[in-house]
Formats: structure tokens, C-alpha cells, sequence
């Protein structure tokens, strides 16, 4: 049984992400009581999915390990994994969060030792590698998981696998009686914070992901290039695991475009900047990349970085478009347009198309279990109406983590005047 | 120089992008273009054009008024509509062009002997008459265009494809005396010319 104390004078953290686990500390770090919930088994959301972030091309493992430290550090604040909020009731100062908590079949007894692993057999696509790789029936969901602790797949459960997991654990730490949880919580203020997810390339036809094995999507690159994806950090392209050596970056697939995302998700030219530098590290002169752009949106110290790329001689910057993309016999993109430099027409063929995809709120506009303001994409308006839930992050807008991780300190401001106010 | 050209060269005084927008069908959505160039690159007839969509709309803006109006690149538009399916921003890209176009002819601009502005012509002058296109007519006279020998020619080359419609009812001979018009042709002839004089307020209008 999952027992969690809370008043009117908690904070409710909704999502664990970079934004929801800075919003929760920030918070518990003044002395409030906060319960950050969290819909996968571990914080830490699409940023552990990245390989390095810009402009330091440091590794997200560092950012993380700073906050797994605050966060053991720190007695007033309450984890929950697996947990999704159904319903909020009530008023700013008074509400009710229902949540459902789905069973991991694995106790906080676990040691992550990994014998379960060894034991079972089946394989299901790796959510964390955006399924380019597998991962077993019982596993960890990657590397810095928080907590390090394994989770049994659902789908398992009742096969002679999931018997052989319990009996392969030394310390006991399969339960696999565990079943769905209902909690009831109180809070005062609310922090909304459930992230992003990356627009649905197939949406963009002329490009043809759904088609074309070598195209694929900026989020997807990060797993290929990150020591520990799917590929052991090799740049293999999907139609014949040969190393990509001749790579196109399309800019705003599917932003800017009043056929799909309207806004500019801001992060995508730094993405795509960032990536070209992952090639030069890892191939030097022997590989080449050419981003196609309408503008480089670099702004304010970014500009430094965006100079710096445009340095290297193996970058090539196309102002362009690319009206559409045809697969040649060898399986590789030829990407179709008009450079507006010159107005010069182009047939280009690359090895590999990576689509610098935008960002949309994770949750749709209509599922969205709680009556926010939301704008036509879905992202949460700062708004009175929205009483004391306070959006966190990419939430309210698409930013980069940099821009996020400031969005969520400001919103755990507000919550905490909020809770405040009530023990006054 | 027309003396319609004149005056509107004197009236916008080198603020083509406002005579454009004033003048030109769905002109004002032109605004919005921000030059990406998907639609040069989404036209199939691209190669053709002396200057693609997107490369017109950077020339109207630069007020390069003569490079627009003496090129015959918007006549080339098929209306396959994929530059405004894929245009990021609402540019209604096939309706400027034909719009351009037509500016073009009105201004007495046009280019001499381009087969679509042609054609446009015919098509123009055949459907007037009774209101509906005569098909035979006007495949007749695509035929002569270009002179009595080279219409015969076209026509016995074709005779085995006009055969094949008649046969199929696709086509009617008894057409080619007389043929068919919509039900109330005096009344069709009034509303061309309602339009005809609208059209003429509209430019006296833009001349003052």
C-alpha cells in the first residue's frame, strides 16, 4: 500500500521531468511538503532520453545526478512513479487529486542486481529508445533510472516468466500480487508539468518517415549517437546498419507551418546545431552535414554556438525548404527544393534524413483530464481561471531545458505563495 | 505603354506590393510569405518558369514591377494546387498567380504568342457566346491556332482519338452547327455585362 500523507497545505507536482523534479525541489528545498507524481517508473522524462545537451554538450547524467542527490537530500518531498492523476476537484487552497498508481511488481526492496533480467525471455520494443532497440519483460528503463529499481512489464504477468523473475530474486522483491492503486490526495496548489512529446512525423507526408527507413527524427538521432542506445552510439542508418556519413537536418518539420504546429518549438535549430557537432566528434572531415533551413533561430549567447558550426567546412547550410523527399534504389533520400539563395533547384541525395521534429504538449487537448485554459495546441495559458494550478515547463510553452527548467522554478514561486497564504 | 499601365505606374508611384495586393486575387494573403521556397520546389512545372512563385513574391516586394510583369512565369501555373497544399503560411500561391496573370492582361501586358494565354483567349471567346463551352469548337480552334496547314495536320493526327469520343458519345458533330447554351442566354449575356462594367468601376476606381 502506497501511503502518502497530504493537506491543503501541499504541493502537487504533476510530471517528473527536468521541469517537474526542479518545480518539486525548488518547492520542498523552502520547506514545503510536495508529492511529485511521475506517469513513467523513473523521473527524469525526455532530457534522460537526450545524449548531451546544448550549448555545454554536457551529459543529461550530470543534471540528473545533481537532482537525484538534492532529492535524497531532502525529507519533504514524496515520490510517486507510475502514477497518473485522473481527476482534480476543488478549489486554489483546496484540492483533491485523484490518482491511479499502476503496479511495478517490484518492491523497493530491489537491489537492481538484474538476475530477474536474466531469467526472462521475451522482448518488447524499448519506450526509452523511442523503439529502436528491445528491452526484457523485466528490466530497468535505462541507465540513470530513478529510482533504480526494476519493473516487471504487465505483459508478463500470469506466464511462467514472470514465476521464474520472483524466484530468480534474491531479496524477495517481486510481489507479483501487486495490483492497481487508487490514492485520494489533498493539495493547495497544483504544478502541472507533463512535458512534451515530438510532433507525429508521419503527419508531415512530402517527407515520408512512414516510408522511407533512413528518415528519422531528431529525438531518434539522440538515441543512435548515445553510447548506451540502441546502436552502442554508432550512427547506423535503419535500412542496412551502415554508418551515415552524408547527413541532412531538415529544419521546422512540422513548426512554423499552419498545416501542423503553428508555433516555433525554439529549441529545434539549437538541436539540430548541436547534432552536426556530434558528427564532426565522432567522424571529423570523413562525414559531412547539411542543415536545411528557412532561419537559424540561435538567439541571444546561442549565437556563439551557431557561429561556431557554421565554421566547420563539413556543415553545409541550405536556405531552403525541402519541398519533398523520393528514396533512390539504394534505399537513400534524395531531398527535392529550391535553394532561395540563388533560387537554385536541387536534387541532394543523403545517406540519412534526420527531421528536426517540434514539440506539442504530451497530453491532447482533448484528454486533458483537468479544465485548464489551454491555447488551440494544447499548452496551459497563465491564467486567473486556472485558480492554484500553475503549469511548469513545456507545459505552458516550447522551450528548450534551459528555458524550462526557469519556467518551472517561477511556477513553483507561485505555488508556494499560494501555500502561503493558506498557513497564514 | 497602355494607358491604363501608365496610370497605375503613376498612382503606386514604386509601391508594386500595394498594387499587387490592390489588383491581384487573393493578393493581401502574399503578406505572409516568408520566403521559404516550398513552393518553387513543390511545383512540378518549376524548371519552366523564368522565376518560380516564391522568387516572384521576393520581386514584388523589391518593387521590381517590370521583372513581374514582362515575364510569362505565372501562365505556366496548371493549378495543381501543391504549393498551397504545402505552403506554411496560407499563401493562396495558385490563386495569385492565375490573379497575376489576368492583372497582366488587363494592364495590356501579356505576353505575345504563350500558348496558355492563348488558350485562355479561346476559351474565353467560345464560352461567352451561349454560355456554355462548345468542346468541338474549341478543340477546332486549338487545332488552327497556328494556321490552316499546321490545323489539319493536328486534326488527321488526332482523327482516330475524335472517332473514339464520338463513339463514346464523348463528343457531339452536331455541335458544330449551332450546339448547345444554357436556358436563358439573354439573361447570361446581361450578367457578362453587369460583370464587364463592375470590372470597369472598379479600375476607373483605381485610376482616380
Amino acid at each position: 500500500m502506497v501511503d502518502v500523507v497530504a493537506t491543503n497545505e501541499t504541493i502537487i507536482v504533476v510530471g517528473g521531468g527536468i521541469s517537474g523534479m526542479t518545480a518539486a525541489l525548488e518547492a520542498a528545498e523552502v520547506g514545503k511538503q510536495v508529492i511529485l507524481l511521475e506517469k513513467r517508473p523513473y523521473l527524469g522524462g525526455r532530457v534522460s532520453q537526450l545524449y548531451k545537451y546544448f550549448p555545454k554538450m554536457c551529459h543529461p547524467v550530470c543534471g540528473q545526478e545533481i537532482n537525484q542527490r538534492r532529492i535524497k537530500g531532502n525529507n519533504n518531498l514524496t515520490i510517486l512513479t507510475m502514477a497518473e492523476v485522473t481527476e482534480i476537484t476543488g478549489d486554489t487552497g483546496d484540492y483533491t487529486v485523484n490518482v491511479k498508481i499502476s503496479p511495478r511488481y517490484v518492491t523497493s526492496d530491489c537491489t537492481a542486481c538484474g538476475e530477474c533480467e536474466k531469467v526472462v525471455e521475451t522482448e518488447f520494443d524499448d519506450e526509452f529508445n523511442y523503439n529502436l532497440g528491445k528491452r526484457k519483460g523485466a528490466y530497468i528503463p535505462n541507465k540513470m533510472a530513478f529510482p533504480q529499481t526494476y519493473v516487471i512489464d504487465p505483459a508478463i504477468i500470469g506466464t511462467d516468466e514472470a514465476d521464474k523473475a520472483k524466484e530468480a530474486c534474491k531479496y524477495g522483491a517481486i510481489d507479483l500480487d501487486m495490483g492497481e492503486e487508487t490514492l485520494e490526495l489533498k493539495a493547495g496548489s497544483i504544478i502541472w508539468s507533463t512535458g512534451w512529446k515530438p510532433y507525429d512525423a508521419n503527419k508531415i507526408q512530402p517527407y515520408g518517415y512512414d516510408r522511407f527507413e533512413n528518415v528519422i527524427t531528431n529525438v531518434e538521432f539522440e538515441r543512435l549517437m548515445d553510447p548506451h542506445g540502441p546502436t552502442g552510439g554508432k550512427l547506423l542508418r535503419p535500412s542496412d546498419g551502415a554508418e551515415a556519413k552524408n547527413i541532412a537536418f531538415i529544419q521546422c518539420a512540422g513548426s512554423r507551418d499552419i498545416n501542423h504546429l503553428k508555433h516555433c518549438s525554439r529549441f529545434c535549430c539549437m538541436a539540430s546545431l548541436k547534432q552536426t557537432r556530434y558528427v564532426a566528434e565522432k567522424y571529423g572531415d570523413d562525414a559531412k552535414s547539411t542543415i536545411y533551413y528557412i532561419d537559424i533561430r540561435s538567439i541571444d549567447r546561442f549565437e556563439n554556438f551557431y557561429n561556431d558550426v557554421k565554421s566547420n567546412e563539413n556543415v553545409e547550410f541550405i536556405k531552403s525548404k525541402v519541398a519533398s523527399i523520393e528514396q533512390d534504389e539504394n534505399k537513400n533520400p534524395v531531398l527535392r527544393g529550391v535553394n532561395t539563395e540563388g533560387a537554385v533547384r536541387y536534387a541532394n541525395t543523403h545517406d540519412l534524413v534526420v527531421l528536426a521534429v517540434g514539440m506539442e504538449p504530451s497530453v491532447d487537448v482533448s484528454e486533458f483530464p483537468v479544465k485548464l485554459v489551454l491555447n488551440e495546441e494544447g499548452f496551459i495559458q497563465n491564467d486567473e481561471a486556472n485558480g492554484g494550478i500553475f503549469a511548469g515547463g513545456t507545459s505552458a510553452d516550447a522551450y528548450d531545458v534551459n528555458r524550462a527548467v526557469q519556467h518551472a522554478t517561477a511556477a513553483a514561486l507561485r505555488a508556494v505563495q499560494v501555500v502561503n497564504n493558506i498557513s497564514k | 505603354m497602355s494607358d491604363l499601365n501608365q496610370k497605375m505606374v503613376e498612382k503606386y508611384k514604386g509601391n508594386f506590393l500595394q498594387e499587387v495586393i490592390n489588383n491581384v486575387e487573393e493578393g493581401e494573403t502574399m503578406k505572409m510569405c516568408m520566403q521559404c521556397g516550398v513552393c518553387s520546389g513543390s511545383c512540378p512545372l518549376g524548371p519552366h518558369w523564368e522565376y518560380p512563385p516564391q522568387h516572384i513574391f521576393m520581386l514584388i516586394r523589391a518593387g521590381k514591377r517590370d521583372e513581374v510583369l514582362n515575364t510569362d512565369s505565372f501562365w505556366n501555373c496548371t493549378s495543381c494546387y501543391n504549393c498551397i497544399a504545402r505552403c506554411p503560411r496560407g499563401v493562396q500561391i495558385t490563386h495569385v498567380m492565375h490573379g497575376l496573370a489576368r492583372y497582366q492582361k488587363v494592364l495590356g501586358l501579356a505576353p505575345k504568342n504563350q500558348p496558355t494565354e492563348k488558350f485562355s483567349q479561346l476559351f474565353w471567346d467560345n464560352l461567352v457566346q451561349k454560355g456554355r463551352v462548345n468542346e468541338l469548337k474549341l478543340g477546332l480552334s486549338l487545332y488552327f491556332m497556328n494556321g490552316f496547314g499546321e490545323g489539319i495536320k493536328t486534326a488527321l493526327k488526332n482523327q482516330k482519338l475524335g472517332m473514339a469520343m464520338m463513339k463514346a458519345k464523348r463528343m457531339n458533330p452536331a455541335e458544330m452547327f449551332g450546339g448547345h447554351g444554357v436556358k436563358d442566354p439573354a439573361g447570361f449575356q446581361k450578367m457578362v455585362k453587369k460583370a464587364h462594367e463592375l470590372e470597369a468601376a472598379r479600375i476607373a476606381g483605381e485610376e482616380s
